[in-house]
């Protein structure tokens, strides 16, 4: 009813209209007859299952895409973009998830690229006030003369966020934008959207993350399998749980049932570890710990303190200065990737496009990058490609991947989809043990609640995991021991029981998070 | 004026393609390409006041127009065919072997060396002279591709820079040996080689097959085909291949699944050297019967390149592009003035290079006023 209203007038306060917009590829209905429709001074949430046709249809607004079918209707005026720049000269202007930052140079420089002015003399101390009056008005905050090299991910995505404003962007669309993002800079990055919508802009965004979605839209909209499930909704009085239905169209359970684990011999042993990050600065110093045959333990702590370094320790990709690292009582550590390999150690890595996967290569090349060296897929030197293909049909089959063919290059994949085709190929291996960084980044629920089952599984069958996550949501449902990590170093360990975890552990936590080690917390209370 | 006004009613766009374009797409690019560039070359030709008609039935007949010139354009294609298969390996992993040509050379010096040394004396049989002569040539190409693999992967040389270095000490090497060791009287070439050092060419079997007369076409060319297949057969085939492949389009994902990476960047700059002299091998053998410098350092290392680029790093392709190749090669021997066929070939190049374009934008005309 919604949609017919909106079809038939146009309302002064609507920016966009986009109606009918149907794409296909080769292969796939990406957006199927969609309609939608953005309000002025509004924040609009997309959401949908993963490959649904988000990022699709919002790359056809910001004149990334041409629609097959479908007209996009700014202010009443019709328009026909070919490309971003005439997207952004309608104002509208879209931050990706994968930043397009050129990272020596600085952030006005980054600001100013691709533009008309200025034109030859780069008058950048000028253009510096400008961008730093500009960053000010909207709360973005973050050095005009930095290198982005420099900057955190959340300051980078500021910068993003200015490079659009600059332009001129009344619309702002943006990608999974909290996908990156630790807790604490979510926050920071909802008051600037804040304050951008009371200043007249309007914002779309996509997230995954339901709760965030209930706190920052005004309204939402829900694609299903590339048509529109709902058209602006509005957020008030909405739960999780039923805009879950709407986007996977059965309930989700959201508490997992977990079973107390039984937790056998140390699968894992990080003894007293020291190393460096790729700037040649102290990342580990002095860290232990251990994982059993049989138990999930999580890592927590802000994004930054070692998680990725310890995690590529493990997997044989970082050399550490001191200490060493045991798996099934063998030296593991400063030996080859291949060894931990061989040893049946899996690796979800953080970084699904720049580690975990070849992007142009098909999904059969992607998943079996752990097994084709061993039979069947191995044959005497040669590789049995019918064998490869069964087994990636297979896999597209259980793990749910939305692909036409498994020939398509994994990069014209949507980000969840490449992100199980990581899980498929690191979980069907059976791993006795395996290091998970952040391994439902990018998965809409249905999928987070998949992973999160084949995860206790793995337990209960008696492997060890360690869980890398910067969501202490999905720790606390999963794990059963979690260490807290503060600047390399472990700051305590708790143990999670089957319930919800007291306010008071979460509290206890949170302070271990920011640098207060166990023993003076204890102290304190 | 009239242009003018047209662009005022049309504008033309360049967008990025963003879908993958049909298959029948590229090769009619392609195709065009060369139809454009011929176009241009013959308005070239009757600019500098011949037909352009007549010199281009003149080339075809030249390169294609009989079994015998078919044959001497399959001589020229072999050379061809190895270096851009050497060089379409090494590209595969993102390795820039600009020295096919040096490992061409140390190719054909490696096959000589088994004569002229003499490793094998001259009365041994052919079937195991030219076998030697083979493994000689590949290992002496091997080794001028393992040292700028072994500098990329121990010190992290660039690899341009060296191989393209060891191209001049390879000609400086060769140039050593024919001015003095191995001089046939003071003449800058070797002794010409006994026949067994020969690869057996058409004309051999002419006493039984009278059409083969004259045909100069040598094994080269087999064992060049030969070596296409089985190079497909690794790179597509074979867990090296996955490898390959797999370095070649995103390292870090390929250290990450456990792949030794210095390991491939030596092994494949050898494979590469090794195909290159294989063709230096061929070239000595089959051609030139004897080592001298001016018709191995003959710029088939960086035809090669061009070779590999154009036919996308496939192998089966390169045997299609290299015979064309071949036959623009063998067309400006015949052609006069000879600077003709050169200058079409480098139209032909430009146009390949420039079509290329087309295949990642698309142009789209609108009518202005449509725009908003
Ligand atoms: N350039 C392309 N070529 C071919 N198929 C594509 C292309 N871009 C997207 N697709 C396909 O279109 C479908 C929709 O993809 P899209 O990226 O819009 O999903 P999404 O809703 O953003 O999902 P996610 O939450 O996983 O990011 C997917 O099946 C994807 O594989
Ligand atoms: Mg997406």
């Amino acid at each position: 009813m919604v949609k017919s209203e909106s079809a038939i007038q146009t309302e002064e306060n609507t920016v966009v209209r986009m109606a009918g917009i149907v794409k296909r590829f080769p292969g796939v209905l990406a957006n199927d007859h969609v309609d939608f429709e953005l309000k002025r001074g509004e924040i609009h949430a997309l959401l949908g299952e993963n490959g649904a046709g988000k990022s699709t249809l919002m790359n056809i607004l910001a004149g990334l895409y041409r629609p097959d079918e479908g007209e996009i209707i700014i202010r009443g005026e019709v328009e026909n973009f070919s490309s971003p720049r005439d997207a952004i000269n309608a104002g509208i202007g879209m931050v990706h998830q994968h930043f397009m930052l050129v990272p020596s140079q600085t952030v006005t420089e980054n600001v100013l690229l691709g533009l008309d002015e200025p034109r030859f003399f780069m008058r950048l101390k000028e253009y510096d006030t400008k961008i730093a009056s500009l960053s000010e008005q909207f709360g973005l905050k973050v050095d005009p003369k930095a290198n982005i090299w420099q900057l955190s991910v959340g300051e980078q995505q500021r910068v993003e966020i200015l490079k659009m404003l600059y332009r001129g962007a009344e619309v702002l669309i943006m990608d999974e934008p909290t996908a990156v993002l630790a807790p604490q800079e979510i926050k920071g990055l909802f008051e600037i959207l804040r304050s951008m919508t009371e200043q007249g802009k309007s914002i779309i965004f996509i997230s995954h993350k339901l709760n965030e979605v209930v706190e920052i839209a005004d309204r939402i909209s829900v694609l299903r399998r590339g048509k529109a499930t709902a058209n602006g909704l509005s957020s008030e009085g909405v739960t999780t749980k039923e805009l879950a239905r709407q986007m996977v169209g059965r309930e989700v359970i959201f508490r997992l049932e977990k079973q107390a684990s039984n937790p056998g011999d140390i699968v894992l042993d990080v003894r007293k570890v020291f190393a460096e990050n790729d700037k040649g600065l102290s990342a580990l110093s002095g860290l232990s710990l251990q994982v059993r045959a049989g138990e999930i333990v999580g890592v927590a702590g802000v994004a930054g303190n070692g998680q990725r370094e310890l995690a590529q320790l493990i997997s044989g990709l970082r050399n550490c200065a001191q200490g060493e690292i045991l798996l099934h009582n063998e030296k593991i550590s400063n030996r080859s990737t291949l060894y931990g390999i061989e040893q049946g150690m899996a690796y979800v890595p953080e970084d699904r496009t720049q580690v975990g996967s070849a992007p142009n290569l098909s999904v059969t090349d992607n998943v079996i990058m752990k097994t084709y060296r061993q039979p069947p897929i191995s044959r005497g030197g040669l590789l049995d490609m019918s064998q490869a293909n069964r087994f990636a049909e297979e896999l597209k089959l259980a793990y749910d991947i939305i692909v036409p063919t498994v020939d398509t290059p994994v990069r014209l994949l949507s980000g969840g989809n490449l992100q199980r085709v990581i899980l498929a190929r690191e979980i069907s291996g059976r791993p006795d043990f395996m290091v998970a960084v952040q391994p439902t980044r990018g998965l809409d629920v249905g999928a987070i609640e998949g992973v999160h089952r084949l995860l206790l599984a793995q337990r209960d069958e008696g492997a060890g995991v360690l869980l890398v996550s910067e969501e202490l949501e999905e720790l606390f449902a999963l794990s059963d021991r979690i260490y807290v990590i503060y600047e390399g170093k472990i700051m305590g360990e708790v143990n999670i029981g089957l319930e919800e975890p007291s306010d008071q552990v979460v509290d206890m936590i949170g302070l271990m998070m920011t640098g207060t080690p166990m023993e003076k917390i204890g102290e304190g209370l | 004026m009239r242009i003018l006004s047209l662009s005022r009613l049309y504008r033309i766009k360049l967008e990025p393609r963003l879908k993958e374009p049909p298959g029948w797409y590229p090769p009619l690019v392609s195709f065009g390409a060369i139809v454009i560039a011929l176009v241009f070359g013959g308005i070239l030709i009757a600019f500098v006041g011949g037909n352009p008609f007549l010199s281009y039935a003149h080339i075809a007949r030249a390169s294609f127009g009989s079994i015998g010139v078919i044959s001497d354009t399959l001589v020229k294609a072999t050379p061809i065919l190895m270096t851009s298969l050497a060089c379409a390996i090494a590209f595969r992993m993102k390795l820039w072997n600009i020295g096919a040509e040096g490992q061409f050379i140390m190719g054909g010096f490696g096959a000589a060396a088994v004569v002229l040394t003499p490793i094998l004396p001259p009365e041994t049989p052919g079937w195991l002279f030219v076998p030697v002569m083979m493994a000689f040539g590949m290992a002496a190409g091997a080794l001028w591709g393992f040292m700028p693999g072994f500098l990329k992967a121990r010190f992290n040389v660039n690899e341009i820079i060296s191989s393209l270095m060891l191209n001049y000490i390879a000609i400086a090497w060769i140039n050593f040996w024919i001015f003095g060791v191995w001089s046939e009287g003071g003449f800058q070439m070797s002794p010409k080689f006994p026949k067994a050092a020969w690869l057996p060419r058409l004309l051999d079997f002419s006493d039984t097959i009278p059409l083969f007369r004259g045909l100069t076409t040598h094994t080269g060319m087999l064992i060049g085909i030969m070596a296409a297949v089985l190079l497909w057969l690794v790179v597509y085939r074979s867990r090296w291949g996955y490898e390959i492949r797999l370095i070649g389009d995103n390292p870090r994902a390929a250290q990450y699944a456990g792949i030794n990476i210095s390991r491939n960047t030596i092994l494949v700059m050898m494979l590469s050297g090794m195909l290159a002299g294989l063709g230096g091998m061929t070239e000595v053998s089959g051609v030139v019967h004897r080592l001298q410098t001016s018709p191995l350092a003959a710029g088939y290392g960086f035809t090669g390149i061009i070779v590999a680029w154009l036919s996308k790093l496939h192998p089966l392709v390169i045997i299609l592009v290299s015979i064309l190749f071949g036959a623009l090669l063998l067309a400006g021997r015949e052609i006069q003035p000879s600077g003709i066929p050169k200058m079409i070939q480098g139209i032909i190049l430009v146009c390949l290079i420039a079509s290329d374009f087309l295949l990642r934008y698309q142009i789209r005309v609108s009518r202005a006023g449509v725009e908003a």
